[in-house]
């Protein structure tokens, strides 16, 4: 009878981090000099939708407790990579997008393979191994650049408007959505990785396999990077090794989770709210435009939003009794 | 004991920890459709025989069969699907699941390869009716609920698995009275059913109301198996003690008889539901120990004192004034003069990875320096002195305290607070883990730092501990204290006795 309020409640960081989205969104369109129309929400779907990703992808792994630093290096790897191999024709194009998913989904693996048997802090791990990935990137691509006969028709597609109207940037998204996260969420891996991150210790005590969720939510993690750099190929044609722009979009995917209401301690939050972290992120960027603030304060108005945030996130610490647990 | 086959039997099984003998040679019979209490003071082998039923541990030898056949479980899942399931206290519910998601978490119901919520609902429901919590959202998230209501909750994950053995491990001790009740009429029910319960508890009233059959331990060994009310609580409390005496201990000494307040008193401190009106005094050259079984609230006194706790109602006083202590930081500081050595040394005592020098001077730092700057001759010259007086075995200052044995990190950490020349000083199980010459090292300096005047509170959950070295020793019990034992009184059956709040010894007891 009263289930609406638990499913509110357990719902309540993705709602929040929507209700900003929406908030911040509707100011924007509603200065915009062209307004809401199917163009402006086109561009700001596409910038978006990288970022929602690559949010995703941070996403698996916090809610295992770890954090990915290699997210925006695997990004930028696979995104060099679909330069090169998605294209010729529209199935070896395909077959192309496909490896680039495999490659992505094997660097994820390997993070989990190092952290679960390496024994090693996932932090130092993935600056590790993205630096590994940025020089994979920077080996396949020197100089920003594509392939010759790169197959725009795809990324057209992908990035253009299905029906004319809906951007089908916003399509894919959903379409990843359904195809990853909710089943995902709903298996029995999903529900072990958010045990394990909420409290590994009881989650080991359970019988729950504690270090294939964390293989898993690693993999995962690397498939949706991949998916962002496929994306980021499909909007410009071309792969670029850009350290920068990689580690910008790594801290973005953690400003972004936690904007999303994902608990950085692990266990809690969910990949939706990722993606209105990231949705609402982008935008506060895009906000400085239309109020034609100087873009160079962009960082910093950037960061006095996310820290607002994160302090609403920390309000809990108040009702804490025994000093001690602050530090748990 | 009825003639029928037992369900499950354990031979000679064995398990060590380092130098110490957790289990030697356990022997447990435990048969379907009974109640079998485990009876035994702390570190008699209780938990560690738990942990191997439940596969958190392997056993170095021994076997295990159930219904005839040979088991080992290598991990907690295997004895699971062998139908071993163990309640542990608080340790295994996921505090940001459901408690749907709590309950199946094992084994979730499945449909096409997905989590089928619906199923897992009626699982829920079904289990939660069964362990009395009918009252309990199945979508309520684990960590809103209050500690008896979680209780109710493990019991009926338990549930859930199909169990043919129940292990409950203390699982009543965060339960009201009347839960305790609600659970008793679910443990009767699942002993109707024909499962076998195996029942850990220091409530002796609970054990008699409820255990067919009882087994002790003492010192790792199963001593005697009985079945229940064919011995009285005198005989129980017998077997459970007689433990060998090997260490010597120092003579004790008198506190000073003069008229001054006392140097620490504590009345009617209260804290939640963990301390309740704890009123206590030490005076100068005291040590009075704290005992009971273990995580009866003693840890939580020891922090409280120290100003780590918030929502203390009550009243602390220094040498006869009352005193607000709202921090470690201002516990130690001049005007209190209070240490603490903890319990875990590796987390709250050192700092692992520095130096031994500079873990030593840490408490100590502000009497060190001038002006923010550290007097680095000064150091030195204290920490000369500390490292002579205790006898601390080190290769030398620079060296990571966390190449040092286990006992002469304990010693590190005890000389880093007597680097401040506490009046008070606060010790939380000080010799767990360490070898006993350290340990006789230990008492020898807890005396001489009584006798030099300071005044010592000191939990430890080894009783010969508290007989060798307190004045007199505070058993609580339950976030109180039960008794209060003085001289001649504290022995190790007065203290057991009190430990598990039973009433014996008629002659001179209660203090």
């Amino acid at each position: 009878m009263r289930d609406w309020r638990y499913t509110l409640a357990a719902q309540r960081g993705t709602l929040i981090a929507l209700g900003l989205f929406m908030g911040l969104f509707a100011l924007y369109v509603a200065k915009h000099p062209a307004g809401f129309t199917a163009n402006v929400v086109q561009t700001a779907a596409n910038k978006g939708a990288i970022l929602a990703f690559v949010a995703m992808a941070q996403t698996f792994v916090v809610l295992t407790a770890g954090i990915d630093l290699s997210a925006g290096m695997t990004f930028t790897f696979t995104n060099c990579l679909g330069s090169y191999i998605v294209a010729g024709s529209t199935p070896t194009a395909l077959l192309g997008c496909l490896g680039v998913l495999v490659a992505g989904s094997v660097c994820g693996m390997l993070n989990g393979l190092i952290v679960i048997y390496g024994r090693l802090q996932p932090i130092v791990t993935t600056v590790a191994t993205g630096s590994i990935y940025y020089g994979l990137a920077l080996w396949l691509r020197p100089q920003p650049g594509n392939s010759d006969n790169f197959n725009s028709d795809i990324a057209d597609l992908m990035t253009g408007k299905t029906f004319g109207v809906v951007p089908s940037a916003l399509v894919v998204l959903l379409a990843v959505v359904l195809v990853v996260w909710v089943p995902f969420r709903r298996s029995t891996m999903g529900r072990a990785v958010y045990a394990t991150g909420s409290s590994e210790v009881a989650a080991y005590m359970s019988g729950v396999p504690t270090q294939q969720a964390k293989f898993w939510a690693y993999a995962l993690s690397g498939l949706l990077a991949s998916v962002g750099g496929l994306y980021l190929s499909f909007i410009t044609y071309s792969g670029e090794a850009n350290f920068a722009n990689g580690g910008a979009y790594t801290l973005y995917s953690i400003a972004a989770v936690v904007l999303g209401g994902v608990s950085l301690f692990g266990g809690v939050g969910s990949a939706i709210g990722a993606i209105f972290g990231a949705l609402a992120f982008r935008t506060i960027g895009d906000l400085m435009f239309v109020f034609e603030l100087d873009p160079l304060f962009q960082p910093l108005f950037q960061g006095v939003v996310l820290l607002l945030a994160v302090c609403v996130g920390a309000a809990r610490l108040f009702r804490i009794r025994n000093r001690l647990d602050l530090f748990a | 004991m009825d003639a029928a086959a037992p369900l499950f039997r354990m031979e000679g099984v064995s398990k060590r920890y380092g130098g110490v003998r957790a289990l030697e040679d356990a022997e447990l019979t435990v048969h379907g459709g009974r109640v079998h209490a485990i009876l035994g003071e702390n570190g008699a082998g209780k938990s560690t025989l738990i942990k191997v039923m439940a596969g958190v541990v392997a056993p170095d030898k021994g076997r295990m069969t159930l219904e005839g056949t040979d088991v080992s479980f290598p991990d907690p899942a295997a004895a699971n699907r062998a139908g071993v399931v163990c309640i542990f206290q608080e340790l295994s519910l996921i505090p940001d699941l459901s408690v749907a998601d709590n309950i199946v978490i094992s084994n979730p119901p499945k449909r096409f390869g997905l989590i089928d919520r619906r199923a897992q609902r009626r699982i829920a429901e079904d289990a939660l009716a069964r362990a009395g919590g009918e009252d309990i959202h199945p979508l309520a998230p684990v960590k809103d609920l209050p500690l008896s209501r979680r209780q109710i909750v493990e019991i009926a994950k338990a549930l859930a698995r199909k169990p043919r053995i129940l292990i409950l491990d203390e699982a009543t001790s965060a339960l009201t009275a009347a839960d305790v009740t609600t659970v008793f009429e679910v443990l009767k029910r699942l002993r109707a059913e024909g499962l076998a319960l195996l029942y850990i508890s220091h409530r002796m009233h609970e054990i008699a109301e409820i255990a067919d059959d009882c087994t002790v331990f003492r010192n790792g060994r199963s001593v005697a198996t009985y079945q229940a009310g064919t011995k009285s609580d005198n005989e129980v409390v017998e077997m459970m003690i007689g433990r060998e005496y090997s260490h010597a201990f120092p003579a004790k000494s008198a506190p000073a008889a003069d008229e001054k307040p006392p140097v620490l008193e504590v009345r009617n401190l209260s804290w939640g539901q963990r301390l309740r009106d704890i009123s206590l005094t030490v005076r100068a050259g005291e040590v009075v120990g704290l005992g009971g079984l273990d995580g009866q609230g003693q840890r939580e006194l020891l922090l409280a004192l120290f100003g780590v706790t918030k929502g203390l109602t009550g009243d602390i006083l220094i040498d006869g004034k009352k005193k607000t202590i709202a921090s470690p930081r201002a516990a130690k500081s001049r005007r209190i003069g209070m240490a603490l050595i903890p319990e875990d040394r590796k987390t709250e005592g050192l700092m692992l990875a520095m130096a031994v020098g500079a873990n030593l001077s840490f408490a100590a730092l502000d009497r060190l320096s001038h002006w923010g700057i550290i007097d680095r001759d000064g150091e030195r010259k204290s920490i000369d002195e500390v490292i002579r007086l205790l006898a601390i075995r080190t290769a030398g200052l620079d060296v990571p305290v966390a190449s040092l044995s286990g006992g002469n990190q304990q010693k590190v950490v005890i000389a880093k607070w007597l680097m401040v020349a506490p009046r008070i000083i606060l010790l939380n199980d000080p010799t767990r883990g360490i070898d006993v010459g350290t340990k006789q090292e230990i008492y020898q300096l807890l005396r001489k730092l009584a006798g030099s005047g300071a005044a010592i509170l000191f939990y430890s959950t080894d009783y010969s501990e508290l007989i060798g070295c307190c004045n007199r020793v505070l058993v609580i019990y339950d976030g109180a204290v039960r008794r209060t034992l003085e001289g001649a009184e504290i022995t190790e059956r007065a203290l057991v006795a009190s430990a598990l709040n039973i009433a014996s010894e008629p002659a001179k007891a209660d203090a």
